[in-house]
């Protein structure tokens, strides 16, 4: 079942952001992390090391697995930031300021 | 970490060791430091000797196990913004010098080419290139996997076991007895609490620390870099908050930012005016981090003792007891150093420094006439002792 009739949520009107310049659609109130899952996009990060993909670990904002970079600004927890129509998701590789 | 290093190197000189820790390994002082293993921001005197040592054995464990535990000679810098701290540097560098430190002076406009991110405006500098990093929990932990020894994590010293001549047999734990001829207190913080379960006083206080952790960058910031006033905190006896800006990028990443200082027992709540103050510190030597955002920040408690020397070596008041504690800030750099001494103690071997300025009773005479009920205490953990089978 959709986890919207589960909780019987009745949210205002989906708006488009933009993952690698690939439009999403984003319920209000959806964190960069709940759009990327929902769109099935699970990792959009590699690592600093040895460059493995990268999602959601633990989900709260704890354990800094799921950077990414929105509107220009890496290192956001995909897990904690709530997306606005238009903003642009790119993934992040490695430190995301490789090119500063 | 000082607890990994004594089992390594006494089980590497044959001693069977067990290692007992009432939290995880790295889980005290170890787990809140940065890894410093300094010579720079030490006078000539005992404890420079003993980071001198030190050194030496991290290089060499370096060779061995580096790669595991982020080992990194990358040099420290000292930055004087003005004159006057500058003539205040070259004075302190000349007499490390003369203690075997290498010191070379730095000239302001030969600073762009060791660190192109620091402020500009700065009278100069020295570099010290026998400053090093660990990744201090990483250190701890393959240093007590490739000791060998046996480990006990979770497991509580309860009582410290004595014959009826007072000499130490081994511990009580709050899961059995461990029987020992020789017992090493490497407690950190907590030294002071363990020692008073043998029966005797190490007056260990803890003095808080809050290090600022950087997002992830790309290697900016290239070396071990402080103002040369950081110095001075160290070897203050302040209570109040002192801080004094000292940056390092790190193997994986993040940037560390401390250093603040002050005694405030065991509190560990945060304090946004440490963490200001460390901020903007490190704003003022590296204006770039302005634009970098702190992901988080943590804090610990450095084994204080008042004279800012470790105690090590045995303890007379106690045959059998011997400490290895209250190195303060600089734990993780002098670990080995101690480690090594306390080996050759352990085996009959002469240290190859003179333990005496480290000796763990010299607060006694000092501190029986300052608090009377302090040594009443005592007293009654001294019976306790004395009763233990």
């Amino acid at each position: 079942m959709n986890p919207l009739e589960l909780a019987r949520a009745r949210p205002d009107e989906a708006f488009t952001v933009t993952f690698d310049g690939r439009p999403l659609a984003v319920l209000p109130g959806q964190t960069a992390a709940a759009a990327l899952w929902a769109a099935g996009v699970t990792a959009w990060r590699s690592t600093r090391g040895t460059g493995r993909p990268r999602g959601v670990f633990c989900g709260i904002g704890v354990c800094f697995d799921c950077l990414v970079t929105v509107n220009g600004r890496a290192n956001q927890r995909a897990c904690l930031v709530p997306l606005r129509p238009g903003d642009e998701i790119r993934t992040q590789e490695g430190t995301g300021r490789d090119h500063e | 970490m000082v607890g990994a290093a004594c089992a390594w190197y006494a089980a590497r000189a044959g001693l069977d060791v067990r290692v007992v820790d009432r939290g995880p390994v790295a889980g005290g002082t170890t787990g809140a430091g940065e890894g410093n293993l300094l010579v720079s921001d030490k006078e000539p005197g005992p404890e420079l000797d003993l980071a001198l040592l030190s050194a030496r054995l991290w290089a060499q464990l370096g060779d061995e196990l580096g790669t595991a535990f982020e080992y990194e000679p990358k040099g420290g810098l000292v930055v004087a913004a003005t004159p006057d701290a500058l003539t205040a540097l070259h004075a302190f560098a000349d007499g490390q010098r003369s203690a075997g430190v290498v010191a070379d002076p730095v000239r302001a406009d030969q600073l762009p080419s060791l660190e192109p991110h620091l402020a500009t405006g700065q009278a100069g500098g020295v570099f010290y290139p026998q400053d090093a990093q660990v990744m201090p929990a990483l250190a701890a932990a393959h240093l007590l996997r490739a000791s060998g020894a046996r480990l006990h994590t979770g497991r509580t010293v309860t009582g410290v076991l004595r014959t009826a001549d007072g000499t130490v047999a081994g511990v009580r734990t709050d899961r059995g007895d461990l029987h020992a001829p020789a017992v090493v207190n490497a407690a950190g913080t907590w030294g002071g609490d363990l020692a008073a379960l043998a029966g005797v006083r190490l007056p260990v206080l803890p003095r808080r620390g809050f290090v600022l952790v950087t997002e992830p960058l790309p290697r900016t910031v290239r070396h071990k870099v402080y103002a040369a006033d950081y110095v001075a905190d160290v070897a203050s006896d302040s209570a109040a908050l002192r801080t004094s800006p000292v940056v390092e990028g790190t193997a994986a990443g993040p940037v560390l930012i401390g250093a603040s200082r002050e005694r405030v027992g065991f509190d560990r709540s945060l304090s946004l005016a440490a963490v200001r103050a460390l901020a903007a510190g490190a704003i003022g030597l590296f204006p770039f981090l302005e634009r970098v955002r702190a992901l988080r920040t943590y804090a610990g408690f450095r084994p204080y003792l008042p004279d800012h020397l470790p105690a090590i070596g045995p303890d007379p008041r106690a045959p059998g007891l011997f400490h290895a504690c209250g190195h303060e800030g600089a734990g993780i750099g002098l670990a080995v150093g101690t480690g090594q001494l306390i080996a050759q103690r352990l085996t009959g071997k002469t240290p190859e420094l003179d333990l005496t300025p480290f000796r763990p009773e010299r607060f006694e005479s000092c501190e029986e006439h300052e608090t009377s009920g302090d040594s009443e205490d005592f007293k009654d953990h001294d019976t306790d002792g004395g009763d233990t089978p």
